[in-house]
């Protein structure tokens, strides 16, 4: 074997691994401590649990490239609950009163333009003020929630299209309309990293700069291309999960970003960019998915899931560093 | 060859940055099938030139033309797809991805969906693997790769376009002489085409044995351009430095010391065996063999950054254990490391605080740190070792790449070690900051430094050392004084011939 093959292969299977072990832990845990008398693998369990990783996951499928391309995006959250205001609250505009249920894609079209144009706005900044991108999205992430706010106070703002809960309650071959968007996006961007021109590049600016821009990579529209991108899903999360709920608080979508990010790094993407994988993080968005409803199934409250899942995810950390010191051969750190 | 047109022409090219004119009206061209050297000392412009004509820096002044017409190159691609090939100076390849993917980096071959066609991608790159006959495939990760193959993944990319011009700014710099003859098969080929080759390198003997024009650049002006086969090195030194070289070695009239520094039989698995030796205070014991002979990793473990798996070591006399590079430096022990970019400097400090980085702790006025000592140190070490910056405020990474190697050297001797390590202290240095770093590493010894140089380059170990440890694949062969070792016995050694057998 190859030096080196085996902490790779390691790597590349942990995470799943590491969901192996947590269906284990909260089957036989479940059995001993569980409020409710149904199996924690039940099927349909399983299938609510994909239902509800939809939109951390949508997001965290944007979150992917952006962290590959060597930037961060902390605004999703924000981004998401203004995408959920405008669509909600375009369905009640008197100028869309005569179109009766097509109403509906007007408003979805409505609410992802919005969300592209926020995460394009986002890269266009970094691109021509070149700060960073983690500073940039800061600001937007607080810039943005700002008007969440200004809209409706702190007034919930709500819609119920029944024609449209209807539709995202429907279900297909057995699996939800959240569960079929959430596995199209990963299918779509797992296409866009692994096959295409513009995935290679996204790794290769993460990965090293100064090589991409000295090979000729426009490397600024490059990276408004990926906020945009991220801006969409973030957006097209908030479409699936409202379209159902029909309500959205001005508080909806905090920490969301925190979230995805924990699900891209425990998937496996570097931190500082150039090496990640969109299976990966699908297995980090089901991992701490899982988590949250194992915890939940055994009766531990929020703020328990919210500690576990930070020591897991410095245990992981620590885990990957381990096991990039190959033997005693290597340099020391 | 002498009637024919340039294929490029750079005219009286002005280029400024904040407080430098690294380029004052250089002109310069290249003719079909010609490798032409570009000359000069550290931060005389070379590289910015090059830059200019690879579309990386836009000129202030001055035009470019290829054959008739006056071109302006925008940006990287329009060089590239101009024809110009740039293999640059710092390695500039993203570790994480496919050799196959580097080298066609920016062009990856296209189908429909903006989908990378992956078969030609793989079966072009391996037609130019082959005939650079290395041996690693298109699909190897370039991290996987050591530092000698990665620069071969730059050169391979001379190779994909039909290049009219192709820029190696100093390709050799960690090549073996294996790869290097592999280099300059490639450049002959080219040459055969038509392909006009600009040639950038501060080593001499290739500069003579390759080229056919030497233009060279002082302080970003032309001092002038001549025929390779009309000059000679002390010629073409003089016109880089404006002076005579002065290369006499100021043989060692002081005294030897005690043992400083004592290894026995110290082991590290696979990568040395059976390692003893000793430096005594005031001497320069070199280390001579080739890449990947074990030097660098018994350098790495004296310092603390490698646990040998065997042997003692003896400080002064006393054993020790180091355990850290801050155990090491605490010690006494100081390391110029090999690779200035990965582990020598923080490129995006200044000038002065790279310099005083491992003793800020020392310079301290209370909880402060003390600007004045720090901005002294500089100074000092800025004038001895002639570091070309306008500034000590100036970022390193803008620095050329011969005087962030001397930022790297000051750094170390800012400490005042007791046992000096350097590890290929030269690489990229011109011809006469080489022979002042030279000078510097005899005057440490004169003044009771234990010193150890690592290098690759026979002229310099045999220039600077009082004796000379010859190593063969993590081993070593034989220790000469100085007055016993020739060239050919020395040769002998680091092929891994015994003088027995020899004899
Ligand atoms: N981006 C930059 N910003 C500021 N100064 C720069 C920049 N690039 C180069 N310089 C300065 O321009 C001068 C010429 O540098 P250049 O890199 O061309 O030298 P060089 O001849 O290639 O030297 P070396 O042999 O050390 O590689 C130096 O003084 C350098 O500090
Ligand atoms: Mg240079």
């Amino acid at each position: 074997m190859q030096p080196g093959a085996l902490s790779k292969a390691l790597k590349s299977g942990a995470i799943w691994g590491f969901i192996v072990l947590e269906l284990i832990f909260f089957s036989v845990a479940g059995s001993y401590m569980s409020l409710s008398d149904t199996a924690f693998m039940d099927w349909e369990n399983m299938l609510l649990l994909l239902k509800q990783s939809a939109p951390i996951g949508i997001i965290a499928m944007g979150m992917t490239i952006v962290m590959v391309n060597g930037n961060i995006d902390l605004s999703v959250g924000a981004t998401y609950a203004i995408a959920a205001i405008v669509l909600l609250d375009s369905m009640t505009w008197p100028i869309f009163a005569g179109l009766g249920d097509w109403v509906i894609p007007v408003a979805w079209l409505l609410a992802l333009t919005v969300g592209t144009a926020l995460g394009a706005l986002n890269g266009l900044i970094v691109w021509k003020t070149g700060v960073d991108a983690f500073i940039v999205t800061l600001g937007s992430m607080l810039g943005y929630r700002g008007i969440v706010f200004m809209f409706n106070g702190e007034n919930p703002t709500s819609h119920l299209n029944w024609t449209l809960v209807d539709l995202a309650e429907a279900e297909f071959l057995g699996l939800a309309t959240a569960s079929w968007f959430l596995l199209a996006v990963t299918g779509v961007v797992w296409f866009l990293m692994t096959r295409t021109v513009h995935g290679r590049n996204a790794y290769a600016i993460g990965d090293n700069r100064d090589a991409a821009v000295n090979a000729g990579i426009r490397v600024g529209p490059h990276m408004m291309i990926n906020f945009a991108i991220i801006g969409f899903l973030a957006a097209l999360s908030a479409v699936v999960f409202y379209s159902e709920s029909g309500s959205v608080n001005p508080n909806d979508g905090q920490l969301y970003e925190l979230w995805v990010i924990t699900a891209v790094v425990l998937g496996g993407t570097k931190i500082t960019g150039g090496a990640g994988s969109v299976i990966g993080t699908f297995g980090g968005v089901i991992a701490i998915q899982l988590l949250r409803k194992g915890l939940g199934h055994i009766g531990a409250d929020t703020s328990t899931v919210n500690l576990v899942i930070g020591l897991i995810l410095i245990a992981v950390l620590f885990l990957d560093r381990q096991l990039n010191v190959k033997g005693k051969e290597e340099l020391k750190v | 060859m002498t009637d024919a047109k340039p294929i490029l022409r750079l005219d009286g090219i002005v280029k400024t940055f904040p407080g430098v004119r690294a380029l004052d009206g250089v002109s310069f061209s290249v003719m079909p099938g010609e490798v032409h050297a570009l000359m000069g000392e550290n931060g005389a412009g070379k590289s910015t030139l090059m830059k200019v004509l690879g579309g990386i820096h836009q000129p202030d002044e001055g035009a470019i033309y290829m054959g008739d017409d006056r071109v302006v190159m925008a940006g990287p691609l329009e060089a590239k797809a101009k024809g110009i090939v740039f293999i640059h100076q710092e390695l500039s390849l993203a570790e994480e991805l496919s050799v196959a993917e580097n080298i066609y980096l920016g062009e990856l071959p296209r189908k429909s969906f903006g989908r990378v066609d992956w078969t030609t991608l793989t079966d072009k790159t391996n037609a130019i693997l082959k005939k650079l006959n290395v041996g690693f495939d298109a699909n190897t990760l370039v991290g996987d790769l050591s530092i000698a193959n990665q620069q071969m993944v730059e050169i391979a990319r001379a190779l994909t376009v039909d290049a009219k011009a192709v820029i190696f700014d100093e390709p050799t710099a960690s090549l073996t002489d294996a790869e290097k003859s592999v280099l300059f098969d490639v450049i002959s080929d080219l040459q055969a085409d038509g392909v006009g080759i600009i040639y950038i390198s501060h080593r001499m003997e290739e500069i003579f044995k390759i080229t056919d024009r030497i233009t060279v650049l002082r302080d970003g002006q032309y001092q002038g351009t001549v025929n390779t086969r009309e000059t000679n090195e002390e010629s073409v030194t003089q016109l880089m430095i404006g002076r005579k070289l002065d290369l006499t070695r100021n043989a060692s009239h002081h005294e030897i010391g005690d043992v400083a520094l004592e290894v026995r039989n110290l082991s590290c698995g696979k990568l040395y065996k059976d390692i003893s030796f000793e430096v005594r205070r005031g001497e320069v014991v070199g280390f001579y063999g080739l890449v990947g002979a074990g030097r660098t990793e018994i350098a790495e473990t004296l310092f603390g950054l490698r646990d040998p798996s065997a042997g003692q070591i003896f400080l002064d006399g006393q054993e020790v254990r180091i355990s850290s590079p801050a155990d090491a430096i605490t010690r006494g022990i100081s390391l110029v490391p090999e690779d200035r970019k990965g582990q020598g400097l923080v490129l995006g400090m200044n000038c002065r605080d790279n310099m005083t980085l491992p003793q800020v702790d020392d310079l301290k006025a209370g909880p402060f740190v003390a600007e004045g000592a720090e901005i002294a140190i500089f100074d000092q070490y800025r004038d001895q070792l002639d570091i070309r910056t306008p500034s000590w405020r100036q970022q390193v990474g803008n620095l050329s790449g011969g005087n962030q190697q001397k930022i790297v050297i000051g750094k170390w001797l800012s400490m005042h070690p007791s046992l000096l390590i350097v590890d290929e202290p030269t690489r990229g240095i011109d011809v006469g900051s080489k022979s002042e770093i030279h000078k510097l590493l005899r005057a440490l010894a004169a003044k009771g430094y234990a010193v150890m140089v690592i290098s690759s380059e026979m002229p310099e170990v045999l220039h600077v050392s009082d004796r000379i440890v010859a190593m063969y694949s993590g081993r070593i062969m034989r220790t000469f004084t100085s007055d016993e070792v020739t060239e050919d016995n020395l040769i002998q050694a680091i092929s891994g011939i015994k003088a027995d057998q020899a004899a």
